[in-house]
């Protein structure tokens, strides 16, 4: 299923321009830098009269780079422009003091620039001694230029994950562009986001026309390794943090996450119920496989076949206003639960009976876009009427969800996995099943009207042609 | 669009632009009064016009830039000819020089033989600016980032790829139909057929098939522009490998696009298909992207419209092969080392674009007759436009003008040389500066320039023993760029602060293609920069980026050294 999941709160998703790097902690050198001779220091330069301080909007070279004298090394953007600052000596760019998309004040050190490869390492050593705060992080990388570029750009949990990516390759299958894994096919922005994130494309499956890697490729292999991160892949012995946390501190909610917390205590006046169900999903899958080209993702189906069970089943999809009665919904509104960067939101998808998958899987990825962004309309997401909540792609068998205040159910979606069943024949074989658990409102909502629904729904799943009418 | 009548890459017209002009006279309104009057001084004395008037310091004659349209064409019917002027094609060039020819009087005929407006209006300019003003807003669309500074809420962008293509054509065709228009309305003869040059003064035409008929013409103007350069072992299909002509079809949007050479037209086309969600590989075969700008533009250009946008590139190499895409297998092109010949790369994309330039379109036009022979197609001319022959003396009553003498392949270029040579026909000697002509490029943001680029200026410096001066102002220190938030952007000034002159100005920002005009102005007529520093611009405005660059710069006629050197560290 779709990454966008993945993107779980406790992992940082800043980009990596704004990270520090190990080493070099301190985003402002508080004292100019002592440096031995045959080491300059690289310093803000004043780009016109009225600066004071300058941002480095991004570093041309990085560190071990060779410079020649009048080539650019860093762009800076003053209060009136950008502009490229150039080297005035020849040399190699030892340590970068300030980081792209930090500040600092006009005549202060900004890089350090040694003589001869021989002298980086004294550089950096330098940087790191006046670096107040230097944590005991990885000792930087050995400064020849061709060292690893993801240690200049990932935060310290992430060299081991891109260890991972890099050896163990995600996804053994080795694409028929590569000519035998001579060459590697991938598009513009895959390669793009493979240098800015340092996967090695050689171990990336390619989904694209002729087996291409496009960008949604190093996007799943990113998300796979951030997910991985601290499991048996990583190579690095020391223990992973969990990133981003500052242990021992207390962080108030975000506006999100207090309405989350409001939402689940009103949970809590709801009588719900819960019923299980397994799925042989064979056949979803196939189609799942067939018509993955044409953009839809298994999301929208499970939306889909959801909705077109609801159909049968109105009263599934109707909620219990004042403890009175029934509210009989008009359409049918799927809402997806989705974890985004520091919350959940469950943008919905409206008449999903009515929509035909291609449709709906377009609109879908829109607003997974939209919900990034923080930029989803309300009526994007409060206006669901029954509500998916999937963590199969964790791997997780079964779980029990909470049910949303104003709805009547929500479906609890596990793993879809191979499993040994006996046969009504009395023979044994292999089927992928999925195992779901809807939580539902007992006072609209009662067992058998559940137990029907989800007996639709199995038909559909498992005879999935209607879905594609 | 101007790129598609430009040729930044291969293959490159005769080097004629930069050559010394210090024994020609321009025609120029500099230090010279500049007043409306009313004169009756042409011939028939039909109407009073309305025009600048301007003193020819050598000459002493009197000029009129008329802004009234003559009446008729042809009031001063030729003797023995059938016609004073036929102009072969019926592009920007042909249609320019029609509109002045009748208007000075002359009995013009146009022949085209294909569609009216040429390329500019059918297959480059005119199209090209309707799919960038849909690729323009695309882009402002989907900048979350852009539109969230601006307080705006937009839901996501989506486009309907035909009816974009359908707004180019409808463009097209309107623009079309005015150009015809307008030439009917003054008279012209519009003749169908393509043209051929018998003899002297002597043009048959007449479509393919059919009888041909044969006119005489006092002069004789050929304009038949250029067509897309395609270099050997491509094969163009049409449909997966295209030029131009196609893409501004916008027949598909592939996932993957390569663009093989980076100018002005690859360079509008990544705005567009970046924009509508395709993936862009650029291959150019000089050591850097965009080789005809200046560098320093060409370096903003490059981290403005290249690196945040789903492009890449390869840089120093030939596309040798390109196979279109059949039977269900990709589009592949097979890429060599530009100097060491050896293969270097495969690649395979959904499409490949070939904008590798522009070839002059001159096959068949009768050239032998009057014992032309063309240098790589182009048709040899003089500073005047006449056209030179095998011997290299100067053919009687035949011009050439716009892409096919290869002088400098604009679409406004066409024209204005089409001006000039109608000048030199009615008594005036007028030789058009081609260091004034502007040059754009209609990307987000847009490119502009005119004049010199900072090496050339360097290489002319160094060779006449004069120094330059460099001025620079960027767009985020102007109220308007910020307004727009389009604080992205630099204006750069060559000069010689001894004396002034301009010598070349580039800009790369928002409306940049608007603005370069007071520059262009400034160098035609001659404006020195100390002078053109107290004009006064509207605020706010962007104009005011280049008011800043003007007052920014230092003139003094004891300067010796060059004022703005690279910052250093």
């Amino acid at each position: 299923m779709s990454s966008h999941l993945l993107h779980s709160s406790f992992i940082p998703t800043a980009p990596p321009s704004l990270r520090r790097r190990p080493g070099c902690a301190s985003p402002l050198p508080r004292t100019p830098l002592l440096v031995q001779s045959k080491i300059r220091e690289i310093f803000m330069p004043a780009l016109s009269s009225t600066m004071t301080e300058g941002k480095i909007v991004s570093w041309i070279k990085s560190e071990g780079d060779k410079l020649s004298k009048g080539e650019s090394v860093v762009v800076v953007e003053s209060d009136k422009a950008d502009m490229d600052v150039e080297s005035f000596y020849d040399g190699y760019l030892a340590a970068i003091v300030v980081d792209e998309g930090l500040s600092a004040a006009v005549g202060s050190t900004i890089a350090l620039l040694a003589e001869t490869e021989e002298e980086i390492a004294l550089a950096i050593a330098q940087s790191k001694k006046s670096s107040s705060s230097a944590p005991a992080a990885p000792a930087p990388p050995a400064p020849t230029s061709d060292a690893p570029k993801v240690f200049d750009e990932m935060p310290s949990p992430a060299p081991a994950v891109k260890a991972s990516v890099g050896t163990n390759a995600l996804g053994s299958a080795e694409h028929p562009a590569s000519e035998g894994g001579k060459r590697v096919v991938a598009s513009p922005y895959a390669k793009k986001l493979a240098k800015d994130f340092g996967v090695d494309l050689k171990g990336v499956f390619g989904s694209g026309p002729n087996g291409r890697v496009v960008a949604k490729d190093v996007e799943a292999v990113l998300a796979a390794a951030k997910l991985s991160g601290g499991g048996a892949k990583v190579q690095a012995s020391e223990p992973p943090k969990p990133s981003g946390v500052e242990l021992g501190s207390v962080v108030q909610f975000t506006t999100m996450q207090g309405a989350v917390s409001r939402n689940m205590v009103e949970s809590l006046a709801v009588p719900t119920f819960r019923v299980g169900y397994t799925f042989t999903t064979d056949a979803l899958d196939a189609l799942y496989k067939k018509i993955k080209s044409k953009g839809v993702t298994m999301t929208a189906l499970l939306a889909k076949a959801t909705a077109l069970a609801l159909v049968k089943h109105p009263i599934v999809n109707s909620s219990c206003r004042d403890g009175k009665s029934f509210t009989y919904n008009t359409h049918i509104n799927v809402a997806v639960a989705v974890a985004i960067d520091g919350g959940l939101i469950t943008p919905v998808l409206q008449d999903a009976d009515k929509v035909d998958i291609y449709t709906l899987s377009r609109k879908w990825k829109e607003l997974v876009d939209k919900a990034r962004a923080k930029q989803l309309q309300p009526n994007e997401y409060t206006t669901g009427t029954f509500t998916l909540s999937n963590l199969g792609m964790f791997g997780v068998d079964r779980f029990d969800a909470i049910l949303p205040p104003g709805t009547g159910a929500i479906m609890a979606v596990g793993a879809s996995q191979p499993t040994v069943v006996g046969t009504k024949d009395g023979r044994i074989g292999m089927k992928t099943q999925m195992q779901v658990n809807v939580t539902a409102d007992h006072r609209v909502i009662y067992g058998a009207d559940l137990a029907a629904f989800l007996q639709t729904l199995s038909k559909i799943i498992e005879d999935p042609k209607d879905l594609t009418f | 669009m101007q790129a598609s009548v430009s040729s930044l890459y291969t293959p490159h017209p005769p080097h004629t632009i930069f050559r010394s002009n210090s024994d020609i006279q321009f025609c120029g309104l500099r230090r010279e009064a500049l007043g409306f009057q009313s004169i009756s001084q042409f011939r028939n004395g039909e109407s009073h016009r309305i025009g600048i008037v301007s003193t020819k310091p050598r000459s002493g004659k009197l000029t009129v830039f008329s802004a009234s349209a003559a009446a008729d064409n042809g009031s001063r019917r030729a003797t023995s000819f059938d016609y004073d002027l036929v102009i072969i094609g019926a592009g920007v060039g042909g249609h320019g020089a029609a509109l002045h020819a009748v208007e000075k009087g002359l009995k013009t005929a146009i022949i085209e033989g294909d569609v009216m407006g040429g390329t500019c209006v059918n297959r480059g300019c005119v199209p090209s600016k309707a799919l960038l003003a849909v690729s323009g807003r695309m882009r402002e669309l989907q900048d979350e980032h852009h539109m969230k500074a601006l307080g705006l809420q937009v839901a996501a962008a989506g486009y309907d790829r035909q009816a974009v293509a359908d707004h180019a054509n409808n463009l097209a065709s309107k623009i079309r139909g005015n150009l015809t228009n307008s030439l009917k309305a003054i008279g012209v003869d519009i003749l169908t057929g393509f043209g051929t040059i018998v003899g002297p003064q002597k043009v048959k035409y007449g479509k393919v098939g059919f009888s041909e008929n044969v006119v005489t013409a006092k002069d004789i103007i050929i304009a038949t522009g250029s067509v897309p350069f395609v270099p050997k072992g491509i094969e163009i299909d049409g449909k997966t490998v295209i030029t131009s002509d196609h893409a501004l079809k916008l027949e598909f949007v592939p996932d993957w696009i390569a663009i093989v050479g980076s100018g002005y037209i690859g360079l509008e086309f990544s705005d567009v298909y970046t924009a509508l969600g395709s993936e862009v590989t650029f291959i150019e075969a000089m050591d850097q992207l965009m080789p005809g700008f200046d560098p320093e533009i060409g370096k903003l250009a490059q981290r403005v419209l290249i690196n945040p946008r789903k492009i890449d590139y390869y840089t120093g190499v030939f596309a040798t092969k390109i196979t279109p895409a059949k039977d269900g297998k990709p589009v592949t092109i097979e890429l060599i080392d530009a100097k060491t010949k050896e293969a270097k790369d495969t690649l395979e994309v959904d499409a490949a674009l070939i904008a590798t330039g522009r070839a002059p379109f001159t096959k068949g036009l009768g050239l032998n007759n009057i014992n032309v022979e063309t240098q790589r197609g182009f048709v040899p001319v003089d500073d005047r436009m006449r056209v030179i022959d095998a011997d290299g003396n100067l053919v009687p009553h035949v011009y050439c003008i716009g892409d096919a003498n290869g002088k400098l392949m604009l679409a406004h270029t066409a024209s204005a040389q089409g001006i000039s040579v109608i000048e030199q026909l009615t008594g005036k000697d007028y030789v058009l500066n081609h260091l004034s002509i502007p040059a754009a490029c209609f990307t987000h943001p847009e490119i502009s320039m005119v004049g010199l680029t900072e090496p050339q200026a360097r290489e002319k410096a160094e060779k006449e023993g004069f120094e330059i001066s460099i001025a620079k102002t960027s767009f985020k220190a102007n109220t308007k760029a910020l307004a727009e938030n389009e604080g992205e952007g630099l204006a750069k000034l060559i000069y010689r602060p001894d004396t002034g002159e301009i010598l070349g100005v580039h800009i790369l920002g928002m409306h940049a293609a608007d603005l370069i005009h007071e520059a262009s102005n400034a160098i035609a007529l001659g404006t020195r920069v100390q002078d053109i520093k107290f004009a006064v611009h509207a605020h706010p405005t962007l104009s005011e980026v280049l008011d800043e660059l003007y007052k920014s710069a230092k003139v003094n006629p004891h300067v010796s050294k060059s004022v703005s050197e690279p910052v250093s560290v």
